[in-house]
C-alpha cells in the first residue's frame, strides 16, 4: 500500500511539486497578509486566478500530445468579445446586427432573461470548442506543424475579436458578475436557490469562492472523463511516440482533433469568465499574447513535459496558481513597483530551470538527446 | 547548365511559389490602387525602396531566428532584446552606442545558449523567461518610460540615411544575409547547425560540440535581434517601450513562409529573404487598401495557412 503510494508519488513528481509550492506560497500569502484566510481575500484570488488556470489547462491538451497551441489567448479573447454582446441579460434581448463593407445585415433578436443567459453561455463555450476544432482539423487534415498552424489561427481569431470589438465595450449582465465573481453565499442569493443562501445546512459552505467551485467542477466533469477516454489514451500515447500509437491502431487524428477542440473548449472558459469578471469585451492583442506564454509557463510549473506524454491538466491549474500567487506577494510586500516585472521574470526562469535539476542524474550524455 | 540545377529540389519548391506570391500581391495591389486612385505606386522604385527600409529590421531579426529555428530551437527572447539594446545603446551614445547595443544581443543570446544547451531547458520557455527578465530589467531602468535619450548620429546615418539613394538600412540588410548564407553554405559551422536540426544525437555522436554549436546559434540571434534594436532606434531618433513587440510572430512567421522546416533541420536563406519580403509587402498592401487591424490580422493568418497548404504539408507519421 505504501509502496504503491510512493510508486504514485514518483510517477506525478512534478504535480506533488507544484501542489506543495502552491500550498507553502499560498499560507505564507495568507499569513502575511492582514486580512489573510478571510473569504474576501479568497474570493478577490479565485477571480484573478481562475482565467489564467482554465488557459493552462488549454494549454496542457496539446502539449501532452507534444504540440504546442498558440492560439489559446485569442480563442479566450474572441470569446469574451462575443459574450460582451450574448449575456447582456437585457429584458427585451439583445439586437444582433452585423455591419461589413458597408452593408448593414440584422441577425434578429439575442434572447434575454435567464434562459437567454444560459443560451449565451452556451453558444459562447461552443465557439471556443469550435476555434479549437478549426485548429484541430488545420493541423491534422492540412498537417501543419500546430505551433504553426495555431500561430495563423491565432491571428484570424484575434481578427474576429477586434472585428467585434474596435474598442473595448459592451455589457454583461450584473446579476451574472455578481453570482460567478463572489462567494457560494452570494451565489445562492443570487439566483435564489437553499432559501436565497440562508439555509442552515448552507452556512458552513457559504464562504467558499463560486471560482474555486467551478475550478473543481470543470475538471472534474469535463478533463477527468476525457482523461480515462480511449482519445484521452491517445492524446498521452501520441505525445509518448506518435508512431507506436498508430501501429496500436490508436484513433490519431481523432484524438488530435479532440485534443485541440478541448483546448478551445478550456480557452473559451477562461475568456467567458474574463468578459463576466471584467463586464466588457476587450480585443486586447497584448493581453491574449500574454496569456498564451504564461499559459505554457503554467504548463511546464505543473509538471507536464513539453516534450509530451507526461502531465495533466490539475498540475497545471496548480502551475497557474503558483504564478499568480507570486504576483500577490507583491502587494503585501513593499516591492517598489518598477521592480516587479523583474522579480515576476526572474521568479519565472527560476521556476523552469528547476527542471534542469534532473541533469545531474543523467549518467550518459546521449540520454540529454531526447 | 546542367539538368540537374533545372529539377525542382524539395527546398526550391517553397521559395519558388512564395515569389509567385509576391508577384500576385504586387498585381493586386496595382490593380487596386489603378482602380481607386489611378495610379501605381507599388511598381514605383521610390515606394519598394521606402517599405524595403522598413522591412530591413525584420529582415535582420528573421535572419538570426532562423539560425536558431534551424537547430531546432526557437527564441521567444527576440522583442525585449530588441528593445533592450535598443534602450542601452541610446542611454550609453556616443562611439560606444552601438558596441554597447551588439553587447546586450551577445549576452542575451550567450544566458539563452547556456539554458537551452548546457541546462537542458526547452528553448520554449527558457527564452520565454529570458524575455520576461529583460522586460523587468528595462521597466527598472527606464522607469516604464520612453527613455528621454536619443539615437546618436551614427544609429541614424545607419538606419535612416541613403547613400546613392539607396537606404543604408538595406546595406546592412544585405551584409546581414551575406554572413548568414556563408555561414550556413561555406562553413563547417553551417554544416553542423543542419545536422543539429536533423538529429542531435546523430550529430553528437558524429563528433559535434552540439552544445557550443547551440550556445553560438543563440548568441548570433540575440546579436541579430540586437542590431536590428539599434537601427529601429536610429530609424524612429529614439527608443521606447515595446518596441519590438511587433516582430517576434512576423519573423517566426516569414521563416517558416520561406519553407524552413519549424522542426528544424530543413531551409535556406534565400526562403527567408523572400518570406521577408512578402510579408512587408502585404502589409503595405493593406495599408494602402485601409483595410482595419481586424482585417488585417484574419488576412495575415490566412496566408500564413495558405501558404503552408500549399507546400508546408507535413508527412504522415506512420510507423
Amino acid at each position: 500500500m505504501l509502496d504503491d503510494i510512493a510508486i504514485r508519488i514518483r510517477q506525478n513528481i512534478g504535480l506533488v511539486t507544484a501542489i506543495l509550492l502552491f500550498c507553502a506560497l499560498y499560507i505564507f500569502y495568507n499569513a502575511a497578509h492582514p486580512r489573510g484566510f478571510s473569504s474576501a481575500v479568497l474570493v478577490q484570488n479565485g477571480d484573478e486566478i481562475f482565467a489564467l488556470a482554465m488557459l493552462a489547462m488549454a494549454q496542457t491538451v496539446p502539449v501532452l500530445m507534444s504540440g504546442l497551441d498558440l492560439s489559446v489567448g485569442a480563442v479566450m479573447t474572441m470569446v469574451g468579445c462575443f459574450a460582451s454582446y450574448l449575456l447582456t441579460g437585457a429584458a427585451g434581448g439583445a439586437p444582433l446586427h452585423l455591419d461589413m463593407f458597408g452593408v448593414h445585415l440584422g441577425l434578429g433578436t439575442f434572447p434575454g432573461g435567464v434562459s437567454g443567459i444560459l443560451l449565451g453561455i452556451a453558444v459562447c463555450l461552443a465557439i471556443g470548442a469550435a476555434a479549437g476544432f478549426i485548429n484541430g482539423c488545420v493541423v491534422v487534415y492540412g498537417r501543419i506543424q500546430p505551433i504553426i498552424a495555431t500561430l495563423a489561427t491565432g491571428a484570424v481569431y484575434i481578427g474576429i475579436a477586434l472585428f467585434l470589438r474596435p474598442t473595448p465595450g459592451g455589457k454583461i449582465d450584473v446579476d451574472l458578475n455578481w453570482a460567478l465573481t463572489n462567494s457560494l453565499g452570494d451565489f445562492a442569493s443570487t439566483v435564489h436557490i437553499f432559501d436565497d443562501g440562508a439555509a442552515a445546512w448552507f452556512a458552513p459552505f457559504a464562504w467558499i469562492p463560486v471560482p474555486f467551485v467551478l475550478l473543481v467542477l470543470i475538471p472534474l466533469l469535463v478533463w477527468v472523463p476525457f482523461r480515462r477516454s480511449v482519445l484521452g489514451r491517445a492524446v498521452y500515447a501520441i505525445g509518448s511516440a506518435e508512431g507506436a500509437a498508430y501501429m496500436s491502431g490508436l484513433p490519431i487524428e481523432r484524438a488530435k482533433i479532440a485534443a485541440f477542440t478541448l483546448a478551445g473548449f478550456f480557452a473559451g472558459c477562461g475568456g467567458l469568465f474574463l468578459a463576466i469578471q471584467t463586464s466588457s469585451g476587450n480585443a486586447d492583442i497584448p493581453q491574449a499574447g500574454a496569456y498564451t506564454l504564461n499559459s505554457i509557463a503554467s504548463v511546464v510549473i505543473g509538471g507536464t513535459s513539453l516534450l509530451g506524454g507526461t502531465g495533466s491538466a490539475i498540475g497545471s491549474i496548480f502551475g497557474a496558481m503558483v504564478l499568480r500567487v507570486i504576483s500577490f506577494f507583491f502587494r503585501i510586500f513593499d516591492i517598489a513597483p518598477l521592480l516587479q516585472p523583474l522579480f515576476e521574470g526572474v521568479i519565472l526562469l527560476a521556476a523552469v530551470s528547476i527542471g534542469a535539476l534532473g541533469m545531474l542524474r543523467v549518467k550518459n550524455t546521449l540520454e540529454l538527446f531526447r | 547548365m546542367t539538368a540537374a540545377s533545372f529539377s525542382l529540389s524539395r527546398d526550391d519548391r517553397p521559395i519558388l511559389i512564395a515569389a509567385a506570391f509576391i508577384v500576385v500581391i504586387l498585381v493586386a495591389g496595382t490593380v487596386y490602387t489603378f482602380a481607386r486612385f489611378g495610379s501605381a505606386p507599388l511598381l514605383s522604385p521610390a515606394y519598394l525602396l521606402q517599405q524595403l527600409q522598413i522591412g530591413a529590421f525584420l529582415g535582420i531579426v528573421s535572419a538570426g531566428m532562423m539560425i536558431v529555428i534551424l537547430i531546432a530551437q526557437i527564441d521567444l527572447s527576440v522583442p525585449w532584446t530588441l528593445a533592450a539594446a535598443a534602450m542601452m545603446a541610446t542611454s550609453v551614445g556616443g562611439p560606444l552606442a552601438i558596441p554597447v547595443g551588439l553587447g546586450v544581443g551577445v549576452l542575451v543570446g550567450l544566458v539563452n545558449g547556456v539554458g537551452v544547451a548546457y541546462l537542458r531547458v526547452p528553448s520554449m520557455i527558457f527564452t520565454l523567461g529570458v524575455n520576461a527578465v529583460m522586460r523587468g530589467l528595462m521597466v527598472a531602468h527606464t522607469g516604464g518610460y520612453a527613455p528621454q535619450t536619443g539615437a546618436t548620429d551614427l544609429m541614424r546615418m545607419l538606419a535612416g540615411d541613403r547613400t546613392l539613394g539607396i537606404p543604408n538600412a538595406l546595406f546592412v540588410w544585405a551584409a546581414v544575409s551575406v554572413l548568414v548564407v556563408v555561414i550556413l553554405q561555406r562553413m563547417s559551422l553551417g554544416r553542423y547547425i543542419y545536422a543539429i536540426g536533423n538529429k542531435e544525437a546523430a550529430a553528437y555522436l558524429a563528433g559535434v560540440n552540439t552544445r557550443r554549436v547551440t550556445v553560438v546559434c543563440f548568441v548570433l540571434c540575440g546579436l541579430a535581434a540586437a542590431l536590428a534594436g539599434v537601427l529601429l532606434a536610429g530609424y524612429s531618433t529614439k527608443a521606447y517601450q515595446g518596441m519590438g513587440d511587433a516582430y517576434l510572430l512576423p519573423s517566426i512567421a516569414a521563416v517558416v513562409i520561406g519553407g524552413t522546416n519549424i522542426l528544424g533541420g530543413r531551409g535556406r536563406y534565400l526562403g527567408t529573404l523572400i518570406g521577408v519580403v512578402l510579408i512587408v509587402l502585404l502589409n503595405s498592401v493593406l495599408s494602402i487598401m485601409e483595410m482595419p487591424e481586424a482585417g488585417r490580422q484574419v488576412i495575415y493568418g490566412l496566408v500564413i495557412i495558405f501558404m503552408l497548404l500549399v507546400y508546408g504539408r507535413g508527412e504522415r507519421v506512420t510507423s
